[in-house]
């Protein structure tokens, strides 16, 4: 059994099932992100740990514990909002003293616990300030010692980084990683932003229409999608249509050129028109060593990132996306000119039908 | 040209207001012959009755206030955070007492507890003050509630809650360190509003014969010349004192700078 047990969860609100049979084990001082577009269920999934919306059926064991109809305040849970949610009549001391006032903890030790808990999140001398005298970031970092001051169970985050500009947001979902590691807290993170989940999770949890659509860490989820939701959510994905050559064999053909994948992988017939992807990094532009597959383009649109350029390119009726490194010796091809494309029949996803 | 008429229109409205009250406090200084004089200040202060009801409207506007808040604060947070379809219902019930007369509602009470009701309030002092006050409750209402509904709206009341019930707390250390001190100024500009009420309602008071400042007002009025506007100008400055007090609790509250 896990340390934090969801068991065929379902929520429903009137006539709209919101949650629909998530089931997910996650290990004690595990880092698990909910990661699904808007209205997926994953912030329902959170609130129903945390206790603020009862299940309609399922249950949630912590510990061990069924904590299905206990109260949020008998969980022993901390939480962090997108709002931030810090009590503005209190100090920040007074605001990381609170739940160990609640728990009714002994003066001394408490004002040390506070200590400690400022000094973690690199706050040590702003425990007589206000919460609307500290910037976005550091009022965030006051509610994470909030919320870990009385040493709760789990730590549930509802996307805490959404309202923080986008340099905060690196530098404190590091933090916040960092901190939950040095602790082991078993941790549950929602989010919408792919490359949050991805950067700081042991595990991620795709969610759509209220379904967990596949659960593994990050490195699986994004080279293996086991979904076409997941595919095309997780990362960018450029799509092929393929006929089959021979199934049995592993053989495809995209355009007039065959290409082989593995034995087995393909799940249709001889004849059968399958989708197959390419995320952009396994596209190259022009040809390269061990990439077999060559198909002609045109360049639609080149975005200059920094360091890295995408570019669109369109093959027949498909446009694909892939990422070249920027050298400042190589300029991007002029948009309107013809390229080759190559890839490598190792790298394609084949998408279920 | 439309700067003129706003300014046309502030000035027409100030001395609306302002030209009765200078001309009643200049008549409330002329009580000695040919020259001005706090004779009638100095006459209704001398009187003890002055005090007496003064002290007891006072206690009566504490109580209504303790009540008040008691009853309105709880109701208004639990209508935000839990029934908002209930506040149009909730809304509409608080301004009952705007289009119901004093008068209706005092002989509602009086037909309801007298003494030979089931629960004979009427039947003494203690139980008609009680009465009174859950009167003045009532008058108040419309702007207590308006008043703290106000409050919650300026802070994230959901919020705020799931947060304190995830540190563990209930619904009572909820409501009492987080809710009420953070819509405190609203608390505060409703209970400062409601002293103002209770100071001056006559009917309630003078339909169960209790000794509040009201009934003394009406009784000055009725038979002196001068005391009864020093005695208005002495109301004035108590509202408006309270209104300064709001504005100094806002200015000192330091969260609530941040709000503002």
């Amino acid at each position: 059994m896990a340390f934090l047990d969801l068991n065929n969860l379902e929520k429903t609100f009137g006539t709209n099932r919101v949650v629909k049979d998530f089931t997910l084990g996650i290990e004690k001082g595990e880092f698990v992100s909910l990661l699904g577009p808007s209205g997926c269920g994953k912030t329902t999934v959170l609130r129903m740990v945390a206790g603020f919306e009862t299940p309609t059926s399922g249950s949630i064991r912590i510990d061990g514990q069924d904590v299905t109809g206990q109260r949020t305040n008998q969980r022993a849970i901390g939480m962090m909002f997108q709002a931030y949610a810090l009590f503005p009549n209190m100090t920040v001391a007074d605001n990381v003293a609170f739940g160990l006032k609640v728990k009714g903890v002994p003066r001394d030790e408490r004002e040390a616990r506070v200590t400690e808990m400022l000094r973690l999140i690199g706050l040590p001398d702003k425990g007589g300030s206000y919460p609307f005298q500290l910037s976005g970031g550091q009022q965030q970092r006051v509610a994470l010692a909030r919320a870990l001051a009385p040493r709760p169970r789990v730590l549930l985050l509802d996307e805490p980084l959404s309202a923080l500009d986008a340099k905060v947001r690196v530098s404190l979902r590091n933090e916040i990683r960092a901190i939950q590691r040095e602790l082991g807290i078993t941790t549950i993170f929602v989010t919408h932003d792919q490359e949050e989940a991805m950067s700081i999770s042991d595990r991620i949890v795709v969610m759509n229409g209220g379904i967990a659509e596949q659960a593994g860490a990050p490195f699986e989820i994004y080279n293996n999608p086991r979904t076409r939701f997941v595919a095309g959510f997780v990362g960018t994905l450029s799509t092929f249509s393929a006929t089959v050559e021979d199934a049995e064999q592993g053989l495809l053909a995209i355009a007039g050129q065959r290409l082989a994948v593995a034995k087995g992988a393909i799940a249709a017939q001889n004849g059968a028109t399958v989708t197959v992807a390419l995320r952009p990094e396994a596209i190259h532009l022009g040809h390269a060593e061990g990439r077999e597959v060559v198909l002609p383009a045109t360049i639609e649109e080149v975005h200059f990132l920094g360091s890295v350029i995408r570019v669109r390119a369109r093959v027949a009726d498909t446009v694909v996306a892939l990422d070249t490194f920027n050298r400042p010796d190589q300029p991007p091809p002029p948009q309107g000119s013809a390229a080759d494309i190559s890839f490598a029949a190792r790298d394609l996803i084949l998408l279920p039908q | 040209m439309t700067r003129v008429l706003a300014w046309g229109a502030f000035l027409g409205g100030c001395l609306f207001f302002l030209l009765p009250l200078i001309g009643m406090t200049e008549f409330s200084l002329k009580m000695r012959r040919g020259e001005y004089s706090f004779d009638a200040y100095r006459r209704v202060f001398e009187d003890q009755r002055f005090w007496d009801t003064f002290g007891y409207s006072l206690i009566l506007a504490g109580a209504t206030i303790v009540v008040g808040v008691l009853l309105v604060v709880p109701t208004a947070y639990w209508v935000r955070l839990k029934l908002p379809q209930a506040r149009p219902v909730i809304e509409f019930i608080t301004l009952l007492p705007l289009v119901i007369p004093a008068i209706v509602i005092v002989f509602g009470y009086i037909r309801l507890y007298n003494t030979s009701s089931v629960l004979p309030l009427t039947g003494s002092a203690l139980g008609t003050d009680i009465l009174l006050t859950m009167g003045y409750v009532t008058l108040a209402l419309p702007y207590m509630y308006r008043a703290v509904d106000t409050g919650l709206r300026t802070i994230d009341v959901a919020t705020l809650t799931e947060a304190a019930q995830s540190l563990g707390a209930g619904w009572i250390t909820i409501l009492a360190r987080i809710i009420l001190p953070n819509v405190l100024v609203a608390v505060l500009s409703g209970a400062f509003l409601t002293l103002a009420i209770v100071i001056g309602e006559f009917t309630m008071a003078a339909l169960l014969n209790r000794p509040a400042f009201g009934p003394f007002m009406q009784l000055l009025g009725a038979n002196r010349a001068y005391e009864p506007p020093a005695l208005a100008v002495i109301a004035f400055a108590i509202t408006w004192g309270c209104m300064g007090l709001i504005q100094l609790v806002t200015r000192f509250s330091k969260h609530e700078r941040a709000k503002a």
